[in-house]
């Protein structure tokens, strides 16, 4: 028996998790702003920021964009895919750190806008850009343990970051949407195992009231995103009996490039591996959709029963690993709704004060 | 200041988040934004909700550069009549296209957006506008 026979055998006896995705959607809007254009503004080298942080250009909301609307896109898409009655849906768990209203959860909004009727639970959910894996989580047990058919898990941000700040390169719109279902015959790709890793760490943060999310400069790294993201892998390989060298592709959240290409490396994962849902460098960090969107991406391309590493990552911190088997089913609704890379080809550069306009950075004189 | 009636906004949700008009069964007419009575039929129209699908073509257009308040930091935007595929024509605004791609005949299909915010702290008007395909 060769090592590829074990593996599918192993799967099916041990990680045979009975849940997975039965439709998946992307959602990037269509302005770009380059780092070179933000670059001039601070007097800074264009070329040394795209190189250093790995992102060219990052995806700017429409001025009517905010993440509701990135959901409500984003989950449409992964109807089209589905083909389910949206009725049927459970649970609406809407991930992210940029929510509309303090008070008020964005997840009815999409309820509503996809016509959910009223039979179900809904939360919006934060933690950092990690929120939408944990509603995937949410999603398949619930899932899991009978209590709903379906669950609709999305994580989308219009992320801000204070002008100048190194943030403003890489803080980006996007998001992605899940449906996760039971029937087998629906799967696109198993949720075959979930670990989480957390802990309290304040590397970045964002106070109530405060427009704009303050960091912890170089501690964002070592302690944070490397620390939580490793754990979060090893701990998933080690409870799966799975070897890094098993999986077809992999996902980080990419906070910018470095850090995802940085993780790939220290686990000995080819580029290759992480190439297609390598995002970060046309959109930049699109926050809770970030890791997520990878995944799109990489579903995107992915051809049946190939093993999907993926582990996200939210400030202060925590990492949701996860093992995504791909069904025959794939290759069938793929071409149902629009991919990832025909979003990103989709685009329109905007100028630094249009961007300024649009993030409502601008301050208007005489009454408001 | 809150402008916005909150009760009458609500009720509106379901028509301005999807496309729930209604038809009237008596002179087989499609309205919308739905109708209390059918102006035609008065007492004999019978009306049901009816969800149009979210194709249309650009009948005529305008680009705004000076907009009401709410839409006045929007500027400039296109608005449009739109001949829904099966449906009535409404009015409405048109989104992530270059002015030159706003041309009568143009192909278009809904996008759900923000419509206005109601100052800082009010609610948030969401709906539908239109993108061209
Ligand atoms: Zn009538």
């Amino acid at each position: 028996m060769n090592k590829v026979e074990l593996i599918m055998n192993n799967s099916k006896k041990a990680l045979d998790n009975g849940v997975g995705i039965i439709g998946y959607g992307a959602y990037i809007p269509k302005r770009r702003i380059k780092a070179e254009t933000i670059a001039e503004v601070w007097g800074k080298d264009g070329e040394d920021i795209k190189n250093g942080l790995m992102i060219e250009e990052k995806a700017v909301p429409g001025i009517d964009e905010d993440t509701a609307t990135i959901s409500v896109a984003a989950t449409q898409n992964a109807l089209l895919r589905a083909k389910i009655n949206p009725r049927e849906i459970g649970a609406i768990y809407v991930g992210s750190e940029s929510h509309p209203y303090a008070v008020k959860p964005t997840a009815t909004i999409v309820g509503d806008a996809i016509n959910a009727g009223h039979d179900y639970t809904a939360a919006s959910t934060e933690f950092a850009c990690k929120a939408g894996t944990a509603a995937i989580q949410m999603c398949a047990g619930l899932v899991k343990s009978n209590y709903i058919k379906y669950g609709l898990a999305i994580g989308a941000d219009t992320a801000q970051g204070a002008p100048g700040n190194a943030l403003e390169y890489s803080a980006a719109a996007g998001g992605a949407a899940f449906i996760i279902g039971s029937d087998k015959r629906e799967i696109v790709a198993q949720i075959e195992a979930t670990y989480s890793y957390s802990s309290d760490t304040p590397d970045f943060w964002r106070r109530s009231h405060a427009m704009y999310p303050s960091h912890g400069g170089r501690f964002t790294g070592e302690p944070a995103y490397v620390k939580h993201v490793f754990s979060a892998t090893q701990g998933l390989l080690e409870r799966t009996g799975y070897k890094i060298n098993d999986f077809d592709f992999a996902v980080f959240h990419m906070p910018n490039g470095k850090f995802a290409s940085g993780m790939a490396k220290k686990l000995g994962i080819p580029f290759e591996k992480i190439a297609p849902g390598f995002v970060v460098k046309r959109i930049g960090n699109t926050y809770s959709g970030s890791s997520i969107l990878g995944l799109c991406a990489t579903l995107d391309v992915a051809k049946p029963n190939q093993l999907i590493l993926l582990t996200s990552y939210g400030s202060g911190a925590g990492s949701d690993s996860f093992v995504f088997r791909t069904t025959d089913k794939l290759n069938e609704v793929r071409n149902a709704a629009p991919t990832v890379e025909d979003y990103i080809k989709d685009k329109e550069y905007v100028s630094y004060a249009q961007y300024a306009k649009i993030k409502g950075k601008l301050h208007y004189g005489g009454a408001q | 200041m809150h402008r916005t009636s909150v009760p009458l906004l609500w009720r509106r949700f379901k028509h301005h988040y999807r496309l729930l008009g209604n038809h009237c069964k008596t002179c087989k007419t499609d309205y919308y934004p739905p109708r209390e009575i059918c102006p035609t039929c008065r007492r004999k129209g019978v009306l049901e909700e009816k969800e149009f699908e979210k194709k249309g073509t650009i009948q005529t257009y305008s680009i705004i550069y000076a907009g009401p308040v709410g839409f006045d930091k929007q500027t400039p935007y296109a608005v449009a009549l739109i001949k829904l595929d099966n449906g009535p024509v409404l009015v409405s605004q048109i989104v992530d296209a270059p002015f030159d791609q706003v041309k009568i005949g143009a192909k278009v299909t809904a996008v759900f957006r923000k419509i206005y915010e109601d100052g800082k702290e009010g609610i948030i008007h969401y709906g539908l506008k239109w993108k061209v395909v």
